[in-house]
């Protein structure tokens, strides 16, 4: 053991931003992938001197870590997982930050005939009707307990109705875009990865505004009580510093092609 | 009888089979110091299997190799092989490393190797990668490395076997040379000519038997068994 | 085709403006590799001399088992560190993951098998030439072992380049362990994989092939210094 102590010990001299301040940060591929954090979080370092690392995960994988201890933070889009995770104790101080929403991306020719509609349960009905080829994440991801809960209220029984038509892919939102755009099939996004996605082919948005597809995104302290070693303080000033002026002011600028991707919600 | 000397070597109804096969059957022979001993037979006769026996890199089936020490290894041995092997590093190098293995502190270390190289007259190519060498500098070089730690007794299998005339003759020389310098010496050869120029004593091996233990003088002229007889007269004169 | 042309003059316009991004992103590849490599090298090389020269009880089924290792799943590596580095596991107290350590780490477990059974097989094949010749002048053991090791070098550069390749090609073991955080630990791999999730195909193209061009770099040079010193030492 006092071997392996030693080599560790070595190990850890690898000079690479090791001895920073900083705090760790579990949150969502939407976020990350979006860039939307490589916009804000420099803003932060400046103002406090504190590094933030982001490991981008679904949300499902993003609680999980969380729950480890392995993060300090917890930012992710899933209220219902948010709440759960408060409530068992892994989680304090939990804040609403911003929302996107969600869109309906589909094929240009549209085989089930829903480009235009404002309902999304609606039209996600007609898909499982036309039996049109639709692309699911399927990785406990925010956008897939969302998706999930538009079927059910589209009371499409999905274990019934699954068929070839259904591919679980069980991605992230990039490749799961990725399928779509290259088997031309419908699939549930937020808009802010669609936006910054490059590899559109022949997709193009079919349903949205609907107020169900709206998308928040909440962030939690991960519970000291539970693991000691979170850096409490530091994190705490990044949870305060997103619901503050200046950080809601930093998330609202951040655009894609003069297009705003979220929105603040702190109140 | 000098107790700290390591001879005379006795081998004692020494066997080894391989599988069911038996190589070498009941040997009994001496070696003692101040003689060179041949080891002649025809190939598949055993010679090989005996000097690795006496060397120590096997072990027999039966019977017991006996040195005067009683050691069961003694390290004032070296041993010379048909195919030199050398080191990935200079001539010297390779000497240099042999000494090492005894112990031997750097400075004498460097004073031996150099010696060694001048008496076998490769000197000149003491930096030279080893491996470069031509097949007669390697085996002068291999005997080099076995006369640098000064053993009591030098083993060498059929040790030009591979070379050319000249290069044979250099070898023979060499080993003239560290047995007049007092290193008992044990060679194999099929090589009548060779033996004939280099044995004081003949260990004649057929078969895996010992078949005669004859001074040199007398072996040629006068062979005793029909078998050494045979192998005389049947041998070609280029062989 | 198009996105391949695309991809080409990408990656001269990346190497050529030399971005610091990227600079970080490969710098930090070859070190997170050259690291694990050398740890691999000194934990892997004795371990596959000493099965080479050594014998004892279950030596076949170690060389069964080492040689099977060569194979491991890069996710798998990554999810069992992960799993010893994590705060809840029990190496957490370090707190060594989302680190380039744990990265190196990961990539040591993963390459030492390689490295070792290579190695195991080198030995192997030179001790069948050097074994009498060692035993009769007095080197056994731990001195036979690095004095094959030394000989072998040339044959054991082989080995280790085998191993380099495996560790800067994989992706599955530094996604997991390293978090692929921007700026700390992403590594050409997984900024590859990042910017194919986003789409962004023509420049993880590009990436794609400075990665294969600094690979073929690293093996052209040690052939090189492969063939002199071959040619001058034998």
């Amino acid at each position: 053991m006092a071997l392996i102590r030693l080599l560790l010990i070595a190990l850890l001299a690898l000079p690479v931003a090791a001895q920073d301040r900083f705090i760790t940060v579990a949150s969502t591929t939407s976020t990350e992938q979006t860039g939307l954090f490589g916009c804000i979080l420099p803003a932060f370092k400046k103002d406090t001197g504190i590094d933030v690392r982001v490991v981008a995960l679904g949300t499902g994988q993003a609680l999980d870590m969380a729950r480890r201890g392995d993060a300090d933070i917890a930012f992710v889009h899933d209220r219902p997982a948010e709440d759960k995770f408060v409530a068992e104790g892994a989680g304090i101080n939990r804040k609403d930050v911003m929302y996107n929403d969600f869109v309906i991306i589909g094929p240009k020719s549209d085989p089930a005939k829903v480009a235009g509609g404002k309902d999304a349960a609606a039209a996600l009905k007609k898909i499982a009707d036309a039996k049109a080829p639709f692309v699911s994440r399927g990785d406990k991801s925010g956008t897939h307990a969302a998706e999930l809960r538009l079927w059910k209220s589209a009371g499409v029984d999905l274990d019934a109705a699954k068929g070839p038509w259904y591919r679980d892919t069980g991605s992230g939102m990039g490749p799961a875009l990725n399928t779509a755009s290259s088997i031309g099939g419908y699939i549930l996004s937020d808009r802010g990865t669609w936006l910054s996605f490059k590899n559109k082919g022949d997709l193009t948005v079919v349903v949205e505004g609907d107020r169900v597809l709206f998308n928040p995104y909440g962030v939690m302290l991960v519970n000291p009580a539970k693991h000691p070693h979170v850096k409490q303080a530091d994190a705490q000033r990044f949870i305060d510093w997103l619901v503050s002026p200046a950080g809601q002011k930093s998330i609202a600028d951040y655009k894609i092609d003069g297009q705003q991707l979220f929105f603040p919600s702190a109140s | 009888m000098n107790s700290t000397d390591i001879l005379p070597l006795r081998l004692e109804r020494v066997a080894f089979a391989a599988g069911t096969r038996m190589v070498l059957d009941a040997v009994d022979a001496t070696f003692s110091a101040g003689s060179r001993t041949v080891i002649l037979g025809p190939n598949g006769s055993g010679k090989s299997v005996l000097m690795r026996l006496c060397h120590g890199l096997i072990a027999p089936t039966s019977g017991r190799v006996r040195w005067n020490t009683g050691d069961a290894r003694p390290a004032a041995q070296a041993m010379v092989f048909q195919r030199p092997v050398m080191l990935r590093r200079s001539a010297r190098a390779n000497i240099d490393y042999a000494l090492s293995l005894r112990g031997i502190s750097p400075r004498e270390r460097r004073d031996r190797s150099d010696e060694a190289l001048a008496r076998v007259g490769l000197l000149g190519v003491a930096g030279s990668p080893a491996r470069v060498l031509s097949g007669g500098e390697q085996q002068r070089l291999a005997l080099a490395r076995a006369w640098a730690v000064r053993p009591r007794i030098l083993f060498l299998d059929e040790p030009t076997a591979n070379l050319d005339p000249g290069a044979a003759r250099q070898v023979e020389s060499i080993v003239q040379s560290i047995h007049e310098a007092g290193t008992k010496v044990v060679m194999t050869t099929h090589n009548l000519g060779q033996a004939r120029r280099l044995a004081d004593e003949i260990l004649f091996l057929q078969g895996g038997r010992l078949v005669e233990t004859t001074p040199a003088a007398l072996f040629f002229p006068v062979p005793r068994t029909p078998e050494a007889r045979a192998f005389i007269e049947g041998e070609l004169p280029w062989h | 085709m198009q996105d391949l042309a695309l991809a080409f003059s990408a990656a001269l316009h990346l190497v050529g403006g030399g971005d610091p991004t990227l600079l970080g992103i490969v710098g930090l590849s070859l070190a997170v590799s050259l690291t694990a490599t050398l740890c691999a090298t000194l934990i892997g090389a004795p371990i596959g001399a000493a099965l080479a020269i050594g014998r004892f009880p279950g030596r076949r089924t170690a060389i069964v088992v080492l040689n099977a290792f060569m194979g491991l799943p890069p996710v798998v590596v990554g999810l069992i560190v992960y799993l010893l580095l994590s705060r809840a596991g029990p190496l957490g107290r370090y707190g060594l993951l989302f680190t380039p350590t744990a990265m190196v780490i990961a990539q040591t477990f993963l390459i030492a098998p390689i490295v070792a059974a290579l190695t195991r097989q080198v030995i192997e094949d030179a001790w069948r030439e050097y074994q009498e010749q060692l035993t009769s002048l007095g080197a056994r053991g731990v001195r036979a072992a690095l004095t094959l090791l030394w000989d072998t070098r040339y044959s054991l550069l082989t080995v280790v380049l085998a191993g380099f390749g495996r560790a800067a090609a994989e992706v599955g073991a530094v996604m997991i362990v390293g978090g692929n955080i921007a700026g700390v630990t992403r590594v050409m791999t997984t900024a590859i994989a990042l910017e194919t999730t986003k789409g962004d195909l023509p420049l993880a193209l590009a990436l794609g092939m400075i990665l294969i061009a600094i690979v073929i770099s690293v093996n052209a040079a040690a052939y090189a210094v492969k063939q002199t010193a071959q040619r001058r030492y034998g």
